[in-house]
């Protein structure tokens, strides 16, 4: 089945978690992300599946650890200072070895910061957040339809994985609406060999990120790193735009890449040999293709665009690895860089 | 020859961890023998708290899961909606219950989940070192109340069976204490009957076990029990509650 509806990021969000077979919502009221809360009341319930609008965003994020437990796909939403609350839970999530999904739409920060469109939660998102030696998958849809599409394989990474997938969106995504592409699978629910069901005919199962003895961290702990090479060698995604013989490379994602791929039209149109990376993957970041481009494009001078005071920038010179140069152009607390803006530091950086 | 007494099927033979006297060894098997006495030990699954019990699942034979410092009923809540036909019970204490945990407590019991909650109140932190709980008694030292619970300073003992029993959602709270065998055999049924509420569909059902902590009450296990039964029950009435 497959038709085309009007939504915003959030509701798509939402009806793509439900179609991806997610069982198990909970969530506490935040802007910019109200509206998935509210779809999920609506919807999953039509679906069988579990609604329930917690207390505090702690408490939701340890139901999403139970219900993850118990078998089945189960998500949380939440906006920056709310996902703050929430990292003690998916650190819980990440060393018990559970698949979650958790979905940020970010807001301006720090503290309660402000309601608008932001980024600044990349380092948050990508580098575990929560205490401990662990990581998550982050994906980040720069497009409605892209929300959508990303939450099927955003399920089906948390469950072979067994680890936590952050949708990092922002507050412009999260809002716009645009037109989505529905396609519906019939979701069959595959019991886990780890899920807690009850002991009938087999020995006890049990959830858990505890390891008291002397030793038995450190082995889990490599257990989980082999597991984030793994993904950093296989799951690595980014769209390109006229990337081979680029000189200047503009790199953005999410809301941010789609005022970069604007940008970019235009430059090119000028006739400067502009091209754009959009990672979809924040972790893994998409290094392979910087260092290759880097090599190959002869030492293409490189500019990252955030909607924050750079925090992506660094993982591109750490891809980039001194070879290239690296600038960065960004605005933080609600403040977005525009098509002039980047196409007049990209005019600066061809002199 | 008959055999009168052994292990409970839900109780793994292991080799205890907890101090000398302490009350939950005793709490442990009570909700073993109850879990094997209802024949569910295939369908339960336990919820065990950051604490002293945070390792309960090396001793029950059961599926179980941990949850984060408090958390237990927010866990416990996802795990019995998710999976209504399974039995889905919490083991925590009062640190975890009633101090960092109390927002997920309160709105467990007032959404009239339909769980069961063996909640062990010995007035201190065990795990952690002898600190003040929540329901340290007034005047008892604790490494953090050197000079005895002060109510000007850090409040009283607080009552959250008490309180919890002013919610529509709560339908059985019953306070019992391990300080006697005789009491012992309370705290057993009351357990059970907070099991069988959840099997018939009843909805929230708590029992606060007061509990021996003879390490960080600085007394013998004998003193202990004395000083339970003399002098904690005073604050912690037994009975039913709701």
């Amino acid at each position: 089945m497959s038709k085309k509806v009007l939504m915003s990021g959030n509701e798509a969000i939402a009806q793509g978690a439900i179609d991806a077979g997610c069982r198990f919502y909970a969530g506490y009221p935040i802007t910019p992300q109200n509206e998935l809360p509210a779809y999920m009341a609506a919807h999953m319930p039509e679906a069988g599946g579990v609604f329930i609008q917690s207390e505090s965003e702690i408490s939701a994020i340890n139901m999403v650890f139970g219900g993850s437990a118990a078998g089945v796909r189960a998500m949380t939403s939440s906006s920056s200072p709310g996902i703050s609350l929430k990292q003690e839970g998916i650190s819980y999530i990440a060393g018990a070895q559970l698949p979650a999904v958790i979905v940020n739409i970010m807001r301006g920060g720090p503290g309660l910061g402000n309601i608008l469109p932001s980024q600044s939660d990349y380092f948050q998102a990508t580098r575990g957040g929560g205490h401990g030696d662990y990581r998550s998958i982050v994906l980040a849809p720069s497009s409605v339809q892209e929300a959508y599409d990303l939450m099927s394989p955003s399920f089906e990474m948390a469950d072979k994985y067994r680890m936590p997938v952050i949708i990092l969106g922002d507050g412009m995504l999260g809002q716009m609406m645009e037109p989505v592409s529905i396609h519906r699978k019939k979701q069959v629910r595959v019991p886990k060999e780890w899920e807690l069901s009850g002991c009938k005919g087999r020995r006890p199962r049990i959830a858990k990120s505890f390891y008291l003895k002397d030793g038995d961290l450190e082995k889990a702990n490599i257990a989980l790193q082999k597991k984030y090479r793994l993904i950093e060698h296989k799951e690595q995604r980014y769209e390109g735009l006229f990337l081979e013989g680029a000189k200047i490379i503009v790199v953005a994602y999410g809301t941010m890449a789609r005022i970069a791929r604007s940008a970019v039209r235009r430059l090119r149109a000028e006739g400067k040999k502009a091209g754009l990376l959009r990672p979809i993957t924040l972790w893994p970041f998409p290094k392979d293709i910087i260092q290759r481009l880097t090599d190959q494009n002869k030492q293409p001078v490189i500019l990252v665009v955030e909607m924050s005071c750079g925090q992506m920038a660094e993982d591109v010179c750490l891809a980039a690895g001194g070879r290239t140069k690296v600038d960065f152009l960004g605005r933080s607390g609600g403040g977005i860089p525009t098509e002039e803006d980047i196409i007049k530091r990209v005019s600066r950086l061809c002199r | 020859m008959q055999k009168i007494f052994s292990r409970p099927k839900s109780l793994r033979d292991a080799v205890t961890h907890y101090c000398a006297g302490c009350g939950h060894g005793t709490a442990h098997r009570l909700v073993a023998e109850v879990v094997d006495e209802l024949g569910i030990r295939e369908k339960v699954i336990g919820i065990a708290p950051v604490g002293c019990a945070v390792v309960a699942y090396d001793y029950w034979n059961f599926d179980c899961s941990e949850a984060a410092h408090g958390r237990a009923l927010a866990v416990a809540t996802a795990i019995k909606r998710v999976r209504p036909q399974n039995i889905v019970f919490t083991y925590q204490g009062d640190g975890d219950l009633a101090a960092i945990g109390t927002n997920e407590t309160i709105h467990a019991a007032n959404r009239g989940e339909n769980l069961t909650v063996v909640f062990i109140n010995n007035a201190v932190y065990g795990m952690t070192g002898g600190q003040m709980a929540p329901t340290t008694l007034i005047g008892q030292k604790t490494v953090t109340t050197p000079r005895g619970r002060r109510p000007d300073l850090e409040g009283y003992p607080l009552k959250i069976s008490e309180m919890l029993a002013q919610l529509p959602g709560v339908k059985y709270i019953e306070r019992v204490s391990l300080h006697a065998p005789k009491e012992v055999l309370k705290a057993k049924q009351a357990i059970k009957q907070a099991f069988k509420n959840q099997i018939e569909g009843v909805g929230f059902s708590l029992v606060e076990v007061l509990s021996p902590c003879p390490t960080y009450w600085g007394m013998s296990p004998q003193a202990s029990l004395d000083w339970l039964s003399r002098v904690m029950v005073k604050e912690f009435p037994l009975g039913r509650i709701k």
